[in-house]
């Protein structure tokens, strides 16, 4: 049973949650903490479960209401689709189990459920942008996780209200950019459900009207997953907004409109035109490659530990364009991975600010030093650990999806890619050592007779260690995902 | 060329539509100004999306007993009515979040002007 409705269960399940929270509240002040997690840790399951099912039995298709597919709204469960809530659930799950007391320090003990409410409509939103076979569907999720997203975003400072402004005034451009194209396919197509125009564009090919709706699509889209000159919007935000927020909207937003982007530029629109005729591909991973460096450049110069990853994400969004944009299978399953290892190590840097916060030490990059080490040595340890697999160092999970969009680069060819991973590896180690250094190798600047300061709640260290542990796991793992997993999901090359 | 603006007027207009929406989001340096320029975009993207429903003497897409159901040419195209109706819901949604972070906004820096705010956040 659960197998039959597995496409539909994630997204339904956060849109339930998310309106059981209100009355969660009233039964008790820790029931929306706990419920928000569970439910996250549930969708893990049945993302996990799928991918399972999916990989070796193939998609379940699900039409919503009994409406029959080019009709109805179709929801998909494939490879993919279960990979991505797989990772959804499992980041969201350790991030909210983190989240109880940074929340109600940040935007208030009264607003905390409204908070809870809203990630879960994230989430949904999230899920659904997964699932979905829709194109408008597809739509209407984007701003369901949007508008969530602003709200999340936006609680805490008035400067976390002023930026999560900025975000939406542009988010809303990259989103209508989205539905023009769609209008356009539809006036082509007379279609919205995916495997439908896919069919319908296969025979027509690629004339003015469906070229335009790619550009509108790509541009939308690009600006919803930050790729480079469209990048401007997310340092700002993830800085300003309170470290939970970011920590759960970092790891997840950019990744699935990259999700979308697979998608429709794999399987939707037509593959061999966008890549022969319009070259579409070649521009978005040049734009992720200069993304790559520039992203890192920029996070060098950062003081602020919370923009230097900000700015770290849009290089690391740079990989997922390249893997994308070299159209090999390497590069794909280099995506792939990156998007999960990414989403882990993002998470779990993004934790760990929140424990700085928490903690009351500075997130000033010149404010670290030794003494730190010691007041909190378990923190610094998964620091350390998410900061080399970000780096890309074996045996940890960073180095691997590196590896594969190395290979896909070495495929096609293309020297100056294999350079620009190479060379960002290096700008990757200097911002990250920077920080290294300042917490093993600095002398001990504190005063031996500072006061000391509670301890960290084990929920939060737990939640951080897991996430840090989970990349040696995927690591360890990564052959066993990528042949049982990820290869099933190829597209036809 | 010389048949293009009275060929597609009304897309032509829809487009000059989504420009103004667009300069004033992107280059107005007041926040309510910006909204107003994002509502104005959004309805030159539901304009869009209805003009595409439309045909030459096409009449309401409720069934008409002079009409044979299979005649579709008769018929407005009546999907893309359904999708701006949840577009407009989507609109609406966006604006009264943007308008209740600019509340927060407004009351922290007494100001919705980009400048001003530039300012006193300079302080």
């Amino acid at each position: 049973m659960i197998a039959e409705h597995l496409p539909a269960l994630p997204i339904l399940l956060y849109l339930f949650v998310a309106l059981l929270m209100p009355l969660a509240n009233e039964l008790g002040r820790g029931l929306p903490w706990t419920l928000s997690w569970l439910t996250s840790l549930t969708v893990a399951a049945l993302g996990g479960y799928g991918l399972w099912l999916t990989s070796s039995g193939g998609a379940i298709r699900y039409a919503m209401g009994g409406w029959s597919p080019p009709i109805g709204i179709e929801l998909v469960a494939d490879p993919l689709s279960c990979f991505f809530t797989f990772a959804i659930g499992a980041v969201s799950a350790f991030v909210l189990l983190h989240s109880r007391e940074s929340v109600e320090r940040d935007c208030g003990a009264k607003n905390a459920m409204t908070f809870y409410a809203s990630s879960l409509l994230l989430l949904a939103g999230f899920s659904g942008i997964v699932g979905t076979g829709d194109l408008f569907n597809l739509y209407v999720f984007l701003e369901i996780s949007a508008l969530a997203g602003y709200a999340v975003l936006g609680c805490g400072s008035a400067k976390a209200a002023l930026s999560s402004f900025r975000y939406l005034i542009i988010g809303t451009i990259g989103a209508s950019f989205y539905l023009i194209g769609i209008g356009l396919l539809l006036s082509k197509t007379g279609s919205l459900n995916m495997v439908d125009v896919a069919a319908i564009l296969q025979v027509d090919g690629l004339g003015p009207v469906t070229t335009l709706a790619v550009v509108f699509i790509f541009v939308g889209l690009g600006i919803k997953m930050a790729l480079l000159p469209l990048h401007y919007w997310l340092p700002d935000v993830y800085t300003n907004a309170p470290a939970t927020s970011t920590a759960l909207v970092a790891p997840l937003g950019t990744k699935v409109a990259a999700y979308a982007l697979l998608r429709l530029g794999y399987e939707v629109l037509p593959y061999e035109a966008l890549l022969a005729d319009l070259r579409i591909f070649d521009v978005v991973l040049y734009l992720g490659a200069v993304g790559i460096v520039w992203g890192s450049i920029m996070a060098i110069a950062q003081d602020n530990l919370k923009r230097m990853l900000a700015y770290s994400s849009v290089a690391q969004i740079g990989y997922i364009a390249v893997g994308f944009g070299l159209a090999t299978p390497n590069g794909y399953i280099g995506a792939v991975l990156h998007v999960i290892n990414h989403a882990v190590m993002k998470a779990c840097l993004f934790l760990v600010t929140a424990n700085l916060e928490r903690q009351g030490e500075g997130t000033s990059i010149k404010g670290l030093n030794a003494s730190l080490r010691k007041k909190m040595p378990l923190t610094c340890a998964c620091f350390a650990l998410a900061a080399i697999s970000m780096i890309g160092l074996p045996p940890t999970a960073g180095f691997f999806s590196k590896w594969y969009l190395l290979l896909g680069s070495y495929d096609q060819g293309s020297w100056v890619l294999v350079v620009v991973i190479l060379v960002s590896s290096l700008l990757n180690a200097v911002y990250f050592f920077r920080v290294l250094e300042r917490l093993y190798l600095g002398k001990d600047e504190d005063a031996p007779d500072a006061p000391k300061r509670a301890r960290l709640p084990w929920v939060m260290g737990l939640s951080t260690l897991v996430l840090a542990l989970s990349l040696l796991l995927l690591g360890f793992g990564n052959v066993y995902i990528v042949s049982n997993f990820i290869s099933p999901m190829l597209p036809g090359f | 060329m010389s048949n293009f603006f009275s060929d597609y007027s009304a897309y032509v207009l829809c487009f000059l539509l989504l420009t103004v929406g667009l300069y004033g989001m992107l280059l107005k340096r007041n926040y309510v100004k910006k909204v107003i320029g994002m509502t104005i975009f959004q309805a030159a993207i539901i304009l869009f999306f209805i003009q595409t429903a439309y045909k030459a003497d096409g009449t309401v897409p409720v069934k008409d007993a002079a009409l044979p159901v299979d005649q579709t040419d008769a018929y407005i195209n009546p999907l893309p009515h359904a999708l701006m109706l949840t577009a407009i819901v989507v609109g609406v949604a966006t604006v009264g979040v943007a308008l209740s972070l600019l509340i927060r906004v407004h009351g922290a820096y007494g100001s919705l002007d980009e400048d001003d705010i530039q300012k006193e956040a300079a302080k």
